[in-house]
């Protein structure tokens, strides 16, 4: 193979993964857009979702679809509860209190699905056609593009709603300023509410992708994406969702290119050291406005 | 000024008395092996949660990355003793002075970052600083670097320790310390009344990732074999839950909170498959209770219950 | 200090609790006395943490083995009794756990853990308190010989990587015509590096070169960035120390990047996961060494055993937990007792005894002379195509 070519394979095998990082970094973001909250667990609702999703599939015997709507609910549900039983009694805490606690409730997603699905990895059912496109050299497989599209989509989707709709304007104002937006008369529970199932349920999305794509899940599988998502959420602006997409594109393709040129085990070394150098020059990520502070 | 000492002294006296009925008791085997361990653990992680809690809980700077500057304080000084055999003591400083120094070239461009962005910051160089050593042969790479000299013991953890918690207590209380507290509050208004927000912020971060190197060698001269495994983010994290189950901002605190996570992973060794299922709902159910901590922003010396102590002891 | 009493107060009760807590339980390892119609057994594995799967199917293993003394009767009237500690997949808590088993628990001899790491941690405080170890599945040579010392108290139950990596080499030479190779580690497992270096050593031996190095960590998912780099090598053969969970998306990936050539690998392979996550045609045109084949009529006894306690098949941490298992309570019938050092020496003198999967005999470094054998999957099925019995060093 050329170099060219390589390169261009590399760029490929980048997008792809980054596409994944994208699609559960856009969860991240719009959680802490809401309540600044780095939610530790999010990786874990991600686990959560594909396991929902192998379950829906391998013993309620159902298709694709209706496997991602059940994961979606699902685990969207449990992204409220754990809202409402965990962070909503804190709101008032100090904001690392409410960062502890989501650590907490990570291990305990991890641990206690350990204990009732054990460690041992699940593999997914072959549920979505596996075709690949060959380009000269170069292949492109068909999930790949699938997931590329779905991540897409949903971002324009979920933009939409912020933008144009009157939850979104509910969701940018309890955002901007709870106390004033509750004056105003948002809800400010219900919208903060509404954003977990949202994210929660993009994270089912992911999960039940992941899962097809890779073909295996475990219960630790929600850590390492988990925490690369946040990275990439940080790296294009946290809080803004076309941010948390090109950040996640852009960690994907560093970390292939690292992995093809130099070497994979420095791989997570140089994602970390790129974001670091971002965050040096434009310290609010890529896409993100510099604040001024008020004292 | 005058109490400040005498209280020094008295909390220096019931120190060595502490380690004087520890000692014995496992001098008459009436702790055993294993509670011994983990008594040593809990020093160590003393260090850990009191040299965090200095850079997190009294300048305020978000840091993931203790873990890391442990790590370097663990892989110097075990190169020292094994390969150079430098005696514990001088590695142990080494250690610290290399996680420092490291500590200070790193902060120096990262403590610009405010809040979440400095803690993704430090927590990416902690892991950078894991996979840097994970890549080198010479220390073992990923399997760990073996046959380290058992040096550590519980005196010595003990009498580190101690030296730690009235080095940073002391810090605290000087004007350094204040102007740090001060950074704390707010960072704007303390720049606005000439404290060099810059130098202070720094100079935490750099005795913070001192005695986490220092901790790290006595870590690593208890086990024999150390491997980057053993400082990943989540070990970050671990320290960081220390600090604030035990309460941001107060040594006291820094003590019972790395007193508690390692008291309660021991004492759950038997039920293994659910003992971080435990541990998660025990950390979840203390935020609610206490979101500020144990201890809070208050250190046992100010309590009501000593200073009755105090006064008696005064007056007899 | 605004602070209430009333929170002042609950604080000092809680740190009351846990220091009178830590005392009673200090006390309470020391008054653990043994009874006189058990022998305890200390096993310390990876439960929790990154290779839990590994930890918990070797001890799901052994668990049997010694059910199944058990309800024999036991050793001489003795029932076994195992102690189980997590090690959190960590070389300074299998220290810990070591110590627990040793000094709490005053176990008379300790299995595990699963990775060669955690094993070589715990072996001083072993050898210092006189307590045998028996290592089911670290292959790392340095687990039972350091610096061309023996260490007295260690032994393994299963073969060792030079000898899997020997094997392998002469596969691709002899068998496949290979003249080019491709070493794909991972490069957070020792086993994984210790192999690599052997094929490599072995292979340009025997006339071959290895034209590319590359490694992965550990959990990764996603390979196809290095596998596109090692596609453009194209070499003869793809030599992948590693195990089944990470194994099984390599074959999948690579095979889906169009890479046709063999692919080899150890017994870190031996699981029916790898068939699952890759698919049956991804896998065929690869070949793996192991230590038994499934279709062998001696290892169907344990099987079938495995698959009626467990509802599923073992996989090959299984199998060597239950070999651990199998050697000792063989060591303890002929040490006539539950003295640590006397279970050493029979440990030492295991010979021709038959285990789950074949028969062993403890060489003079406490590592098994055991038969390796090479299974190739081909649509679906795994194929023996060599046993290989080694001679003792």
């Amino acid at each position: 193979m050329e170099l060219s070519q390589q390169l261009l394979q590399q760029l490929i095998n980048g997008i792809s993964l980054g596409s994944i990082y994208a699609l559960i970094a856009l969860g991240y973001t719009m959680i802490y857009g809401i309540i600044k909250l780095i939610n530790f667990a999010h990786g874990d609702i991600y686990m959560v979702g594909a396991y929902v999703g192998f379950f829906a599939i391998t013993q309620a015997q159902v298709s694709i679809l209706p496997a991602l709507l059940i994961s979606m609910v699902v685990t969207g549900l449990l992204g409220m509860l754990v809202e409402k039983l965990a962070y909503k009694p804190l709101r008032h805490a100090p904001r690392i209190s409410i960062l502890i606690t989501a650590i907490g409730v990570s291990f305990f997603l991890e641990y206690a699905s350990m204990y009732f699905v054990s460690p041992t990895p699940r593999t997914f059912p072959e549920v979505i056609d596996n075709v690949a496109f060959h380009v000269g050299d170069l292949v492109i497989n068909g999930q790949q593009l699938l997931i590329l599209g779905i991540t897409v989509v949903l971002m324009a989707i979920l933009t939409y709603i912020v933008q144009k709709t009157k939850l979104g304007k509910a969701m940018r104002a309890a955002s901007f300023d709870t106390e004033t937006a509750q004056l105003m008369g948002v809800n400010a529970d219900q919208v903060i509410s509404f954003t977990f199932v949202i994210g929660s349920s993009l994270a089912a999305v992911a999960g039940v992708l992941v899962g097809v794509y890779y073909n295996s899940i475990d219960p630790l599988m929600g850590i390492m994406p988990g925490l690369k998502a946040f990275v990439a959420a940080v790296l294009g602006g946290i809080g803004i969702l076309p941010g948390a997409v090109v950040g996640g594109l852009v960690l994907g393709v560093i970390e292939a290119l690292v992995s093809g040129f130099i070497s994979s085990t420095f791989r997570d070394a140089a994602a970390f050291a790129i974001l670091i150098l971002v965050l040096l020059f434009k310290p609010s990520g890529l896409f993100g406005k510099n604040t001024n502070e008020k004292v | 000024m005058n109490l400040l000492r005498r209280n020094d002294l008295i909390m220096l006296a019931f120190g060595i008395v502490v380690f004087a009925v520890l000692q014995g008791l496992m001098e008459e085997g009436i702790i055993g092996s294993f509670w011994k361990l983990n008594l040593m653990l809990i020093g160590i992680n003393i260090i850990m949660s009191v040299s965090l809690n200095l850079i997190n809980g009294y300048t305020g700077q978000f840091s993931l990355g203790h873990a890391g500057f442990m790590a370097v304080g663990a892989y110097v000084g075990v190169v020292l003793t094994t390969n150079f055999h430098v005696p514990f003591l001088g590695a142990l400083l080494a250690g610290g002075a290399a996680a420092g120094f490291l500590g200070f070239l790193i902060g120096l461009p990262t403590l610009r970052l405010r809040g979440d962005y400095l803690a993704i910051a430090t927590l990416g160089l902690g892991e950078i600083i894991r996979i840097v050593i994970m890549n080198i042969e010479y220390v073992g790479g990923a399997a760990g670097f073996r046959n380290i000299p058992h040096y550590t013991n519980f005196a010595w953890v003990f009498f580190i320790m101690l030296f730690t918690l009235f080095f940073i207590k002391n810090f605290v209380n000087s004007s350094h310390g204040r102007a740090c507290i001060a950074i704390r509050e707010n960072e704007i208004a303390a720049e606005a009344m000439g404290v060099n927000t810059t130098k202070y912020k720094i100079m935490a971060f750099t005795i913070g990732a001192a005695f986490a190197g220092i901790a790290g060698g006595l870590f690593a001269h208890n086990y024999y074999i150390i491997s980057p495994a053993s400082f990943t983010f989540m070990q970050s994290f671990i320290f960081l839950i220390m600090v604030v189950l035990g309460g941001l901002g107060s040594i006291t605190g820094g003590i019972a909170g790395a007193f508690f996570v390692t008291f309660i992973s021991a004492a759950l060794a038997n039920w293994p498959e659910y003992r971080m299922i435990i541990f998660a709902l025990l950390l979840i159910l203390l935020m609610f209770y206490r979101p500020q901590g144990l201890f809070g922003y208050v250190e046992i010396t100010n309590m009501g219950i000593f200073r009755k102590i105090l006064k008696r002891g005064g007056t007899a | 200090m605004n602070f209430s009493k009333k929170s002042m107060r609950l604080a000092g009760a809680l740190l009351g609790t846990m220091l009178l807590g830590g005392v009673f339980a200090g006390c309470g390892g020391g008054g653990n006395e043994a009874k006189s119609d058990e022998i305890k057994i200390g096993a310390n594995f990876e439960m929790t943490g990154n290779v839990a799967n590994y930890g918990n199917a070797t001890l799901e293993g052994l668990k049997l083995a010694i059910k199944e003394t058990n309800d024999a009767g036991g050793i001489n009237g003795k029932k076994i009794k195992l102690i189980e500690v997590d090690n959190k997949s960590e070389a300074s808590e299998s220290v810990n756990a070591a110590t627990k088993l040793i000094s709490d628990d005053k176990v008379k001899l300790i299995v595990g853990p699963a990775v060669t790491a955690n094993v070589i941690a715990e072996s001083q405080v072993a050898t210092d308190s006189k307590v045998p170890v028996l290592a089911p599945d670290a292959t790392s040579p340095a687990v039972t010989v350091e610096n061309g010392q023996v260490k007295d108290f260690i032994f393994r139950s299963c073969f060792i990587d030079p000898q899997q990596g020997d094997v392998m080499a002469k596969f691709a030479v002899d068998n496949l015509k290979a003249k080019t190779a491709v070493i794909y580690i991972d490069n957070s497992s020792d086993y994984s590096k210790s192999l690599g270096q052997v094929f490599k050593e072995k292979f340009e031996a025997a006339g071959g070169t290895v034209v590319m190095q590359e490694a992965f960590l550990q959990k990764d998912q996603d390979f196809k960035a290095a596998l596109t780099k090692i596609k453009t090598a194209n070499a003869d053969v793809i030599f992948i120390p590693a195990y089944y969970e990470e194994v099984g998306k390599i074959v999948k990936q690579a095979r889906e990047l169009g890479i046709t050539q063999p692919l080899l690998g150890t017994d870190g392979w031996d699981d029916f996961k790898v068939a699952d996550i890759a698919g049956a045609d991804a896998l065929n045109n690869t070949f793996f060494s192991t230590h038994y084949s499934d279709k062998d009529e001696s290892v169907k006894a344990f099987i079938d055993a495995y698959n009626k306690e467990y509802k599923h098949a073992p996989n090959v941490f299984a199998a060597l937990g239950y070999d651990a298992g199998k050697l000792l309570v063989d060591a303890i019938k002929r040490a006539g007792g539950d003295d640590p050092v006397k279970i050493k020496d029979a440990l030492e003198a295991t010979k021709d005894l038959q285990v789950g999967t074949g028969i062993i005999t403890m060489d003079k470094n406490h590592n098994p002379i055991k038969q390796a054998v090479i299974l190739e999957n081909k649509g679906g099925d795994r194929v023996m195509v060599a046993k290989i019995m080694p001679e003792a060093e």
